[in-house]
């Protein structure tokens, strides 16, 4: 099957009085149709950033690197002329964002910002956008949907205004949703119905999704595979279960390790020594390095991608066999 | 070069220029060496800009006037910030009854357009001088600075640090001067050097009715004055000392800007 | 849409309660400054030479000038609450008929005045806000400081002379034309009017426009920064419905509210405006007065000054609660 989405070598830095910073450092995926990824890492892995990128929201003093690669139903995202992008963004590729009281506008109505998205990418009649508007609030939950159409952002509670955040994003049906912490700034109760929402809405829709997430709970939750992100590169690649179950990369262990478990002793969780470096300052080598407890000397020259199992690869030496060249 | 870089060189400049200005002028402000020949002369390389009607030099004037004009600026300033931030120090870190009584006060004198304060002031006023001057823009001017005080006073007040230095009985005033008067300076500068510029053009539209700086002596308000019927034939003698004012209220603005700048980084 | 008007009035009550205990502080704040200066009011008169020292205190009785400063300040509080804004030395009439004939033109002036502050205004500083760090963004800049760095009455005689002497385009004193005025057609009248409003409503306007251009800049600038412009972006909106309908609205509330600000300024402006070109309104007539120690033509002057501002004020307010809906429809 064709990877409905393909990401190859994308690099992407900002310029800071610091230095360069390598946000994202030659990340590639790919996506196929219907399946849903989740990129996971903690907060400077590189997560969002890559997200921006594929739909070219990077502003300066950010850069896509020349040599990156984003296709999209065999063209190239990071070519293609302003128009054609548009035109991609939010009807071919979507996109929805951790806080849904700041992205959404607070001077117009939610029936307005979804009717937005409508007469931007299809010539409909008034009625028609209203229509469409309001069936897209019923199928994201929304109750009293006609009613609800005239509704200001800060009338509407958090887990609703994510809904509503889903609905703008899904009202042209694209083929591929990002969505970018989606649950991270509700309540648990509701974080549990959004993502129920988003599984179901991906299969309704036949829609593949990139998830973002620094929580792996989220991940394992509704992604069919799991790309670990740290230092601006993937660190790991593997199916959920798989890579619940054996992981292959000393930071995906570290990371499942560190979740506090219902069937032990709570305390203490065990934490990954140090910290994330800055991003202007990559470690040499493997990026993890300095803070993995099984490091060697061959760490000092950066692992590829290693294929460990059936559709699971991972960026370590350990996972290298015996005898490789280093 | 960084605004407040230029801000500051830009005021220093100025402020040299108004300070030399005994020691550069080429004619006393006064002086008039042809009484017949020199009236309203154009531009010449004796007088860079040109005579007035009484044969003055108004390069001369200009400069004399810059020392009026900033040291009532300066002066006044001063004053409006010392009242300003004691009213608000008060307003603030009180509450209650005497806040919103000070604050009732503030609303008023913000509320009545700032000439017409002045104005009321000169109604009755018998010899205007610069001192007296200096004092009525001084003492009428404050209002806007015990807003911004007391604002900071407020949020000073509700830290931690205020109320662990209460607890252990530090007297109110050393708590105003050590904690809370520390963060109010950066923004009264800001405040400061605005209030300048302005000053300086209240001042010089009080000059140019008629009841700000007496003639004869010179400030760059009454200078226009005395050229304005003259605009036709003799420009310079209104256009000059124009220039000279937007130069300096320039300057205090690009430094206030600056400083400002300095203080949040996060506004371009 | 309807609904949030409900909560409207009783804002409107109570901003009208608040601008009547600020009127009263006002109207205290004018007799406390009016009695700062040393002397009273009729010092100046009795240093002429033809008025003897019975005249004098004979005046000084009738105008209760003799009785003790509280005794005065209830009068005059009593005086004001009926309208009374006593009488003018030097035109020898109430003063609320000399007020009253200026207001009219002042308001104009003001009104006009400030439609091209903000009407140029915000379009500098959108046009600067959607191209930071460009030309034409440096350019305006270099603009609009040097406009709120001019005083007033100088842009004022500048205009005058370049576009009412040396060019002839406009009058350069007055309302209308004294001798034509009467004999012109409606539409005559009308444009000799806007004729003789050009200039002196430019000097006003353009230099608080430079201000409002800096303000606007820099609320578009924070405007665009914010995540729903992303959002609207992500959508795949063009980029001008994104600057249109996103940036722009959320970039033009906090102007509406600066619009407050700006009746102060435009005030203060026009005492000087009106002077340079002979503009009969209630700067000019407060100018005059000071120079000939009229003092109850400036305090009546100072405190209609204040109440113009307050009204304006209260305007603002209510504007910007019925434009934004976060206000519109909170309890």
């Amino acid at each position: 099957m064709t990877p409905l989405l393909r990401v190859q070598d994308l690099t992407t830095t900002f310029d800071t009085p610091a230095g360069t910073a390598r946000a994202v450092d030659g990340v590639s995926f790919s996506l196929d149709p219907g399946e849903t990824l989740a990129l996971v890492g903690e907060s400077g892995s590189g997560k969002t950033v890559t997200a921006l990128s594929i739909l070219r929201l990077i502003e300066p003093p950010g850069r896509i690197h020349p040599d990156s690669r984003v296709e999209f139903d065999g063209r190239d995202l990071l070519t293609l002329s302003p128009r054609d992008l548009r035109r991609v963004r939010g009807a071919g590729i979507a996109m929805i964002f951790q806080e849904p009281m700041t992205s959404l506008n607070p001077v117009l109505t939610v029936g307005t910002q979804i009717g937005e998205t409508v007469e931007a990418h299809e010539s409909v009649t008034r009625a028609e956008v209203r229509d469409r508007t309001v069936e897209m609030l019923r199928l994201v939950g929304i109750p009293d949907p006609t009613r609800r159409w005239r509704s200001y952002p800060h009338e509407l509670s958090g887990g609703m205004r994510q809904r509503v955040m889903i609905a703008m994003a899904l009202v042209c049906r694209p083929r591929v949703l990002i969505a970018d912490e989606p649950t991270t700034a509700l309540d648990v109760t509701i974080q549990a119905q959004i993502l129920d929402l988003l599984r179901d809405l991906a299969q309704r829709l036949d829609m593949a999704m990139v998830l973002i997430t620094h929580d792996l709970g989220v991940a394992a939750e509704i992604a069919d595979r799991v790309a670990v992100m740290y230092g601006g590169r993937i660190v790991e690649q593997a199916p959920t279960a798989r890579l619940y179950a054996h992981p292959a990369h000393p930071y995906t262990e570290g990371l499942l390790q560190a979740a506090p478990r219902l069937d032990g002793p709570a305390y203490p969780t065990p934490a990954i020594p140090g910290a994330v470096p800055p991003a202007t300052a990559w470690p040499d080598g493997c990026r993890f390095h300095p803070r993995c407890t099984h490091a060697w000397e061959r760490c000092h020259t950066e692992p590829p991608l290693i294929d460990v199992a059936a559709g699971q690869t991972a960026r370590c030496w350990l996972r290298a066999a015996p005898g490789d060249p280093s | 070069m960084t605004r407040i870089r230029l801000g500051s060189l830009a005021v220093a400049a100025l402020l040299l220029l108004a300070i030399l200005a005994p020691v550069i002028a080429p004619y006393a402000p006064t002086a008039q060496p042809d009484l017949i020949g020199l009236r309203n002369a154009a531009p010449s390389w004796a007088h860079p800009f040109g005579t007035d009607m009484f044969s003055r030099d108004v390069l001369s004037r200009v400069l004399y006037g810059a020392r009026v004009s900033l040291l009532i600026g300066v002066l006044a300033v001063a004053i409006s910030v010392t009242v300003g931030t004691a009213v608000g120090l008060a307003a603030g870190y009180a509450g209650g009854a005497v806040d919103a009584g000070l604050m009732r006060v503030v609303d008023a004198g913000l509320a009545i357009p700032k000439i017409f304060v002045v104005l009321v002031v000169l109604a009755l006023w018998e010899g205007i001088t610069v001192p007296v001057l200096v004092g009525i823009l001084g003492f009428t001017g404050w209002f806007g600075v015990s807003r911004i005080v007391r604002a900071e006073t407020q949020s000073a007040r509700g830290r931690e640090y205020v109320a662990a230095a209460r607890a252990i009985g530090i007297p109110t005033h050393r708590i105003l001067v050590r904690h809370v008067l520390p963060n109010v300076a950066a923004p009264i500068l800001v405040v400061a050097s605005l209030g300048i510029g302005q000053v300086i053009l209240l001042e010089a539209g009080l000059s140019y009715l008629g009841v700000g700086v007496p003639q004869p002596m010179p400030s760059w308000g009454n200078i226009i004055a005395d050229g304005q019927h003259l605009f036709a034939s003799a420009p310079w003698i209104s256009t000059a000392p124009g220039l000279a004012i937007v130069a300096t209220v320039m300057a205090f603005s690009v430094l206030a800007d600056g400083m400002r700048a300095a203080l949040d980084p996060r506004d371009r | 849409m309807a609904r949030g008007h409900r909560n409207v009035l009783p804002f409107v009550a109570g901003r009208l309660a608040q601008g009547l205990i600020v009127m009263f502080t006002v109207a205290t704040l004018v007799f406390v400054l009016l009695h700062a200066a040393p002397g009273d009011p009729l010092t100046s008169l009795s240093e002429q030479p033809r008025i003897t020292p019975e005249v004098v205190s004979r005046m000084r009785q009738n105008f209760g000038l003799d009785q003790p400063i509280p005794i005065q300040y209830l009068r005059y509080l009593g005086n004001l609450a009926r309208g009374d804004l006593g009488i003018s030395y030097t035109q020898h009439r109430p003063v609320v008929q000399a007020i009253r004939e200026a207001i009219p033109n002042t308001l104009l002036l003001a009104t006009v005045a400030l439609l091209i502050d903000f009407g140029l205004g915000t379009l500098v500083g959108i046009a600067q806000g959607t191209r930071p760090g460009s030309a034409t963004d440096r350019t305006l800049s270099g603009v609009t400081i040097t406009l709120y760095s001019m005083p007033v009455f100088w842009l004022g005689l500048l205009l005058m002379f370049v576009f009412g002497e040396r060019l002839g385009w406009f009058p350069i004193a007055g309302v209308t034309n004294p001798v034509t005025y009467p004999y012109a057609s409606l539409a005559g009248k009308l444009f000799d009017r806007m004729h003789h409003l050009i200039l002196p409503a430019l000097a006003l306007g353009l230099v608080s426009a430079g201000y409002t251009a800096r303000h606007q800049r820099s609320a578009m600038l924070e405007a665009i920064r914010q995540d729903c412009v992303r959002t609207a972006r992500a959508k795949g909106l063009r980029e001008r419905a994104v600057v249109m309908r996103h940036a722009l609205r959320n970039a033009l509330l906090p102007t509406i509210t600066l619009a407050g600000l700006a009746f102060p300024v435009l005030l203060s402006g026009a005492v000087l405006i009106e002077t340079v070109f002979a503009w009969p309104g209630l700067g000019k007539l407060a100018a005059d007065a000071v120079g000939r120690r009229d003092y109850p033509v400036v305090t009546g002057a100072a405190i209609l000054a204040a109440a113009m501002v307050v009204v304006g004020n209260l305007l603002a307010d209510v504007a910007t609660r019925l434009i934004d809906p976060r206000t519109r429809t909170a309890a």
